[in-house]
Parts: structure tokens; sequence; C-alpha cells
């Protein structure tokens, strides 16, 4: 019994961190159809940052709490410096371009990105591990977890509520609708679709820099986390149907769930298990869990 | 008869190598090696481009020939060099030819992301598997070629490195003949519009199948190649950073012909190795840039300079 509330508890926790991972990916892909690998190297960018600041911002001994305010404003800070960067000054002159072939643009950038990183920060690992045990801890059973899980799943719940509510409720949902259905009747329309995409690129990646900022106080920062945590965002997404909301909050419980439970009962499966999962899903839907119908072009 | 120019350019490049080679310090040998080993897998990466697919886990071809030529001595007490690459060839060729029955039915990202799972799947299981070193890998011990011994002898390492010249030399002259023969010809075909391939009567879902078979058993032979030649394998030969750099040499080659993926290994590898030396913390950066000038100002790659040269000269 107490393993599978385990299960289950540690299922959530690691879907609602999946989900963080996956939403921006998944928005940037759905509105302009670019598989980011990028989107690794943004999730190092905010990690990275959030460990610099916030580990400074221990060490002036202001109020702890506050830290938590500090990593959000690095993710910000890193979406609006990279995302709008990358967008206007690479991005942009590649639309209309083939999927794949952005595929490898962004490979490209992830590329510079990773040694970028290096650069600034050097190779040596960095830890922001104050943040992880400052909210406390709450029990199941016998089981002890830190509330900062819990800040985790009410993010992921509030980006993903957020995000779902602006495209069904409101004006820019409804123009970001239009821009996804159809390019060139939306702008016909009088959208303006470059704004757009500018505005997705960088939301898509503060999503990720936060993801990464985050992510921070529960592992060490290091060179090689982006590389790990694309090819993880990756299935979740291709899981769920790229470019779907919804999709992506089931593949990331579906990840999340199948992996604890190999965790807990054969943990030598344990990555094995999650790119079973997008395999074997891809298999039985060629184009994830909820994915649109495409016409046959001839 | 008008002999071909690509035929004579690869023989004589063959001649070169291995007439060259042993005045060459080690370490060019050692260049010389890896750059055949990727050349290698990039042939079939350039046949898999050319029909139109980009494969974001070839890694999984690579380390699988790999292991199964550096498994036979710790599984079955075999060092015999022919055998290995043998087994090699087999267990890529079995493999490929079941996966493609599903990936054959995939195009652009969804087939880039599903052989992308299954690379990573074998990457998963190799970490975990401590009986092969998880993470660390273990060591591989040729020890005959065609029952002669040739564990530590003086030309050992020159007589892997002919067979690796002389397996390169096969692969790209089949290769050649392929890519003229009907069936090679439709890869580009089906890049362009597999539609019509239908239409005329020729089956898409073969020729890829065939092509990704192909490209798999090149991947295996490289795998199989490198491991015997550098001694050493790791899972992370596997991971989907080695299959991206096996895009990487392929875009950066082009796909004009079959001597580009070979040029493209050998600049790649000489890059590598002389960043490593001298800055090994923006090796990256150099490829991901040169990489973006590819895309933008070179679509068809390195090749693309030569033909344009041969253009103007002619």
């Amino acid at each position: 019994m107490t393993t599978l509330v385990a299960v289950l508890v540690d299922g959530l926790i690691y879907s609602s961190w999946l989900f963080i991972m996956a939403i921006g990916l998944t928005l940037i892909y759905g509105v302009m159809k670019i598989l980011n690998i990028a989107h690794g190297s943004l999730f190092a960018l905010g990690a990275y940052t959030a460990a610099s600041l916030a580990g400074h911002w221990f060490e002036q001994g202001y109020l702890p709490m506050g830290s938590y305010a500090i990593m959000l404003l690095a993710a910000i800070l890193v979406g609006i410096v990279a995302g709008p960067l990358l967008e206007r000054g690479l991005l942009r002159f590649m639309y209309g371009r083939d999927e794949i072939v952005l595929v490898l643009v962004t490979y490209a950038t992830f590329l510079i990105l990773e040694d970028f990183i290096k650069l600034v920060w050097g190779v040596d690992p960095y830890f922001l591990y104050q943040p992880y045990g400052l909210l406390g801890s709450f029990d199941i059973g016998e089981l002890t977890y830190p509330n900062y899980n819990l800040l985790l799943l009410a993010m992921s719940v509030a980006i993903g509520g957020i995000l779902a509510w602006t495209l069904t409720r409101t004006r820019y949902g409804k123009i970001l609708i239009a821009v996804i259905h159809d390019r060139e009747m939306a702008a016909s329309q009088g959208v303006n679709v470059s704004l757009v995409y500018f505005v997705t690129f960088t939301l898509g990646a503060m999503l990720g820099a936060l993801g990464g900022a985050l992510t921070a106080p529960m592992i060490s920062v290091q060179p090689g986390i982006g590389a790990e945590t694309i090819v993880l965002a990756f299935a979740v997404v291709v899981i769920g149907g790229l470019g779907s909301l919804p999709g992506a909050a089931l593949a990331a419980l579906l990840v999340g769930i199948v992996r604890a439970a190999t965790i807990h009962f054969r943990p030598e499966l344990d990555l094995f298990s999650i790119y079973f999962v997008m395999a074997a899903v891809l298999i039985a839907r060629p184009k994830g869990l909820f994915s649109a119908q495409e016409a046959r072009k001839i | 008869m008008r002999i071909d120019r690509t035929i004579i350019v690869l023989t004589a490049a063959m001649a070169a190598l291995l007439a060259f080679t042993p005045f060459l310090p080690n370490w060019a040998m050692f260049l010389f090696t890896v750059s055949l080993c990727y050349g290698v897998v990039v042939l079939g990466m350039m046949l898999l481009v050319r029909t139109g697919l980009v494969s974001f886990g070839h890694g999984l071809y690579y380390c699988l020939g790999a292991y199964a030529a550096g498994t036979l001595e710790p599984l079955f007490g075999i060092t015999e060099l022919a055998v290995m690459i043998g087994s090699a060839v087999a267990v890529t060729a079995i493999v490929s030819a079941i996966l493609a029955l599903l990936l054959r039915k995939y195009r652009d990202i969804f087939f880039a992301m599903l052989s992308l799972a299954f690379s990573m799947i074998l990457y998963g299981l190799l970490v975990k598997t401590s009986s092969l070193g998880s993470t660390d890998g273990f060591n591989v011990t040729v020890k005959t070629l065609f029952g002669l011994h040739i564990a530590d002898t003086a030309y050992e390492r020159y007589l892997i490195f002919a067979l690796t010249v002389l397996i390169c030399w096969t692969c790209a002259v089949l290769m050649h003949f392929y890519l003229k023969s009907h069936r090679g010809r439709l890869a580009e075909a089906i890049r362009d519009n597999e539609l019509r391939v239908e239409y005329m009567g020729a089956s898409v879902a073969n020729t890829i199948h065939l092509h990704y078979v192909m490209s798999a058993v090149l991947a295996g032979l490289g795998g199989a190649l490198m491991a015997v030649s550098v001694g050493h394998i790791d899972p992370e030969m596997a991971y989907w950073t080695t299959s991206g750099e096996f895009v990487f040499i392929t875009i950066l080659s082009g796909t004009g012909s079959v001597l580009a993926p070979f040029l493209g290994a050998t600049i790649f590898e000489s890059i590598r190795s002389f960043a490593y030396e001298y800055s090994p913390n923006t090796w990256q950066m150099a490829l991901g840039i040169t990489m973006l000038m590819v895309i933008m100002f070179l679509p068809g790659g390195l090749w693309s300079l030569f033909k344009r040269a041969s253009r103007r000269v002619a």
C-alpha cells in the first residue's frame, strides 16, 4: 500500500516537472512548427542563472524566502533576453523552410549555447540546495516529502491553467488559434503574424528557463543537463501529440507514473521505460495521443 | 569505355592511405581511422537523407554494431576480427529489418523522433547493464584476423587500419553503383514526391525499407570498426548527441557524391582533434556556427563547393 502511494506521489511530482519542461516546447511547436532542440539550452540557462543569482542572494544573507522571487526573476530574465535574440536574430530567417531543417537549425543553436554556458559558468557544478528544504515537509504514511514538490505541482497546474484559459477565453488566444490553423489567412485578416511568433517564442523560452530555475534546487547544475532534459521533453510532447496542450499534460502524467513505478519495482529499467512508452505510443498512434488530422498534399 | 571519375578518386585515396599511413605518426593514423569509421556511417545517413529522411537515432546501429562485435569475446570467447565484423553486420541487418517495418510508415519529425526513441531505449538498457560495464563500457580485444595471430604484433594496428580502408572503399564503390541504379535513383524522387512515385508503379515502402536497412548496416560497420580500432566501447555511442553528430556531418558534407561523407568526416574529425587540443570549451560552438552557415549559405553542403569549382573549370 505504501509503495502504491509512493508511486502515485512520486509520479505526480515527476509529472509536474515534466509538464513544465514540455509546455514551452509544445507551445512553440504548436504555433511556429519548430521542434526546438535549443529548449534544452534555455532550460540549462535558466538553471545556471537561477543558481548563481539565488546563490548570491543567500551569500549576502538576505531574507531566504526572497530566493523564490529571485529564481522566478532569473527565468524571466533569460526568457526576455534569449527569446527575442534567437527569434529575431536567427529563426525568423528560417520560416517557411522544412520542419526538419528547422530542427537542424535549433540543434546548431543548442550546440552554440552549450558552449556559451561553459564559457560563462565554467564546467564545475553549481549547487542551490537551500530553496528545496526551506518550505518544510509533509508526511504521507511513513514517507516524507519536502513541500517544494507541492510548489512544483502548483506551478505546473497554474501554468497549464493560465495557458489553457488564455487560448480559449481571450482575444489573444483566439488570434493564436487562427495563426495555428492558417498563417497566411490570419495575416490577410490583419493579424500581425510576426508579432505573434515573437511573443510566442519569447514566452516559450521563458517557460523553458522557468523549468530550469525550478529544477536547479533539486539537482547539481552542471554541463549536460540540457541534453538530458531535452530528450525527456521530446518524449513527452511527442507522446502527447506535437503542439497539443492537453496532450502534453496527459503524456506528462503517463510518463511520470510509469517512471515512478519502474523506479520502485525495477530500478534498472528507469530510462528504458520512458522511451519504451514513447515508442509504444508512436507505434499505436503515429502522431501522438492528441493530434490533428492533416490533409495529404499531392 | 569511360572510366568513372569517382571510382578513380576513391581508389587513388585508398592506395594513398594504405601506402603512406605507415610512415605517418600515430595520431594521424588514428585520425584517419576515426574519420573512416564516421565516414561509413555518414555514407548510410546520406542515402537516408537522399530519400528524404533524417534519423536522429542512427547511434542505435552504430552502438549495436560496436556491441555486437565487442561482446563476442566476453560471451563466447571469440576474438577473430572477421567474425566480429560479420556479427555486427548480421545483428544490425536483422534489427533494422524489423524496426523498418514500423519506421517506414513515418516521415519528417516523427521519423526522427521514433528513431531517437529506439536509440535511447538501447542507451537506457546499456547504462544499467553492469555486466557490460554500465556507463564506463568495456575494452574490446582482437586476437586474430582470418586465423592469423595479430594481437600485440608490430603490424596489428596497420592491419586493422588496412581492413578499415578496404571495407570503406568497398562500401563506397557499391553505394556509388547503387545510387546510379534504377532503385537508387528513386531515392530523390521519393524525397520530392512520394505519391507520384507510387503512381508510376514503384514501391515507396520497399525502397525506404531497403535504404533504412542499408544505412543501418553501414552504421553498424562503422561502429564495429571503431570498436576494434579504438579498443573500447561505451553506451554513449547510442546517446542522441552521437546521432546528432552523424546528422551534422551529413549536412556538412552534402549528399552529392559518395566521396562527400568521407571528406566531411575527415574535416569534422580534424577540427575536433585540434579543437580538443587548443580550446575544448568552444568546439561545439564552432560546430554550431558552421552548421548554421552551411544551412543558410550552402544547402548542398561542402560538396556543392567542389561541384561549383569543377563546373567553372569545365
